[in-house]
């Protein structure tokens, strides 16, 4: 397999875009990734992005925003893996670079959430869970998140405010990132009044979900020479699956998928978690980052609450995570997300970071997951001087 | 609401119906596809468990409106296996980890734009 480089990268800010479609959203995130490259060089186009059908009241993606980019007549078409489509999108414009395929490709993530109503957002989240024996009595994902939340606290013996220093952080960095949607600081007291959403999930360890777009130009090493720019190298790459439904698995405290692909990705790259200097994890809720810190093995089993205590997750931590304000303090882009990390961690191994800038980070981890615990992608990217 | 999606869940829905393998004991919940293996029989679970975890939902899904707030659960069935599904006929209160539920069948979701009502299995707290 070839070398594949990371030559651009850029998103919109994460809000409510009320007057923008879809497509406007892509076009804006299309054109400031390639930051000046010819578009007619894009030899195709990967869109990761869960819910565009429901929420977005258009599906066959691929055409819908090629001919809305003015690249009708390329190859483009949707991947969809619930809240890990942006990463397998990732994965699928790596493979076509990698294999030779083509030497310049895009990928963009992109979700447009607001048009509908909570109710509808909801139910089509939790269309990522088994449907028939899971959402349809009722199961949400963020109930599913809080039930294994609830274990976890009755597991390890934790309080139940032990998974405060997530979003504590997520918040402290998202206030730095000029394209978060929530850019203020939270602290543990206000956190232990929040209202609840899903017991014991209240409302400030709960991810917003929001409109966004991002992309990533990826290369061929001969287009990376030529064309200059930013040189980030994907060293590693890989996806795997889990049982659909939640309940199917013997240990649900553990992620096997998450496991699974980290010890892929990590092989391939020749690299081990030890040289790893800044994280992107799927955290819409701290249980979340707590679960994936364990099932990759950046901490020990029921260690995760009190290695995000100890400020082990902040910039200056052994695993600096969510420095662009994480899925709960930028938002959460569902099946735009695994790209949004990605143009996090390239901002972070350009050292482009500002205030959450992870001193000299040369090695960065991206990991996305759907549904809960059910597909994780993740991806290893090394700066090459 | 897809009526023939329903009616091929009936054996679960209604009557807990999963499989136990006559060679080595072990019991599954949902029914799946024998493969190879001669040996799971389809049988009716005791329908009894307890509670592995819990949440109370304020944020619902469309469809469960009239429920809210509503509590779901992960259930251990005596059995062995495990699923999801809602708690009934008991407050927030009174559900802990470990409480011992038994099922009871109960509307599932609103009727929706065609009006058919769904029943399935919900769980209670075990009346001594």
């Amino acid at each position: 397999m070839n070398n594949v480089y990371i030559i651009g990268a850029a998103a919109t800010p994460v809000a409510e875009h009320y007057n923008r479609t879809l497509v406007d959203l892509a076009r804006e995130a299309f054109n400031k990734a390639l930051n000046g490259i010819d578009p007619s060089r894009v030899g195709a186009l990967y869109i990761g992005n869960a819910l565009g059908g429901e929420l977005a009241g258009q599906s066959n993606l691929g055409a819908a925003v090629a001919s809305g980019l003015g690249l009708a007549g390329i190859e483009a078409l949707r991947v969809e893996a619930a809240g890990a489509s942006g990463g397998a999108a990732l994965r699928q414009g790596y493979l076509a670079v990698a294999s030779g395929a083509y030497d310049l490709v895009v990928v963009l993530g992109v979700e447009k959430v607001t048009d509908k109503l909570e109710e509808k957002v909801e139910a089509s989240i939790a269309l990522a869970t088994d449907s028939d024996f899971e959402a349809a009595n009722g199961v949400t994902l963020t109930s599913q998140w809080a039930m294994l939340m609830r274990r976890y606290l009755h597991e390890y013996g934790y309080e139940a405010d032990a998974l405060a220093p997530f979003p504590v952080n997520a918040h402290a960095n998202g206030a730095n990132n000029k394209g978060a949607l929530y850019r203020f600081a939270i602290n543990a007291d206000k956190y232990r009044k929040a209202p609840m959403i899903a017991s014991p999930l209240n409302m400030l360890d709960c991810s917003t979900a929001a409109d966004g777009a991002a992309a990533v130009v990826l290369a061929a090493p001969h287009i990376a020479s030529e064309l200059g720019g930013a040189r980030i190298r994907i060293a590693g790459s890989a996806l795997a699956s889990d049982s659909l439904a939640l309940h199917a698995r013997r240990d649900p405290l553990h992620f096997a998928a998450a496991q699974r692909s980290t010890a892929a990705a990590l092989a391939q790259a020749e690299l081990s978690l030890s040289d790893i200097d800044v994280l992107e994890l799927t955290d819409p809720h701290g249980i979340a980052a707590a679960i994936a810190l364990e099932s990759c093995g950046f901490v020990e089993r029921g260690q995760a609450a009190r290695h995000a205590a100890d400020g082990g997750i902040s910039p200056t931590g052994s695993t600096p995570l969510a420095t662009g304000g994480g899925y709960k303090a930028r938002g959460d882009l569902l099946g735009a997300s695994g790209v949004y990390q990605a143009v996090e961690l390239v901002r972070q191994l350009q050292g482009e970071a500002g205030a959450s800038q992870v001193a000299d980070a040369k090695v960065a981890f991206a990991q996305c997951i759907g549904g809960v615990g059910t597909t994780a992608v993740t991806h290893i990217f090394v700066k090459e001087a | 609401m897809d009526l023939a999606k329903h009616w091929r869940l009936k054996g679960a829905r209604y009557r807990l119906e999963g499989q136990r393998n006559s060679a080595t004991g072990e019991y599954r919940f949902p029914a799946q596809d024998a493969g190879q293996d001669p040996n799971w029989e389809t049988v009716a679970l005791s329908g009894r468990g307890e509670v592995w975890s819990f949440s109370v939902l304020r944020q619902v899904p469309s469809g469960f409106e009239e429920f809210a707030p509503y509590p779901v659960a992960l259930i251990k069935l005596e059995e062995g296996p495990m699923l999801t599904a809602q708690l009934t006929d008991c407050s927030e209160e009174e559900i802990s980890i470990g409480m011992p539920v038994e099922m009871v069948t109960r509307r599932l979701s609103d009727a929706g734009e065609d009006g058919l009502l769904v029943y399935g299995y919900k769980f209670r707290p075990v009346i001594e």
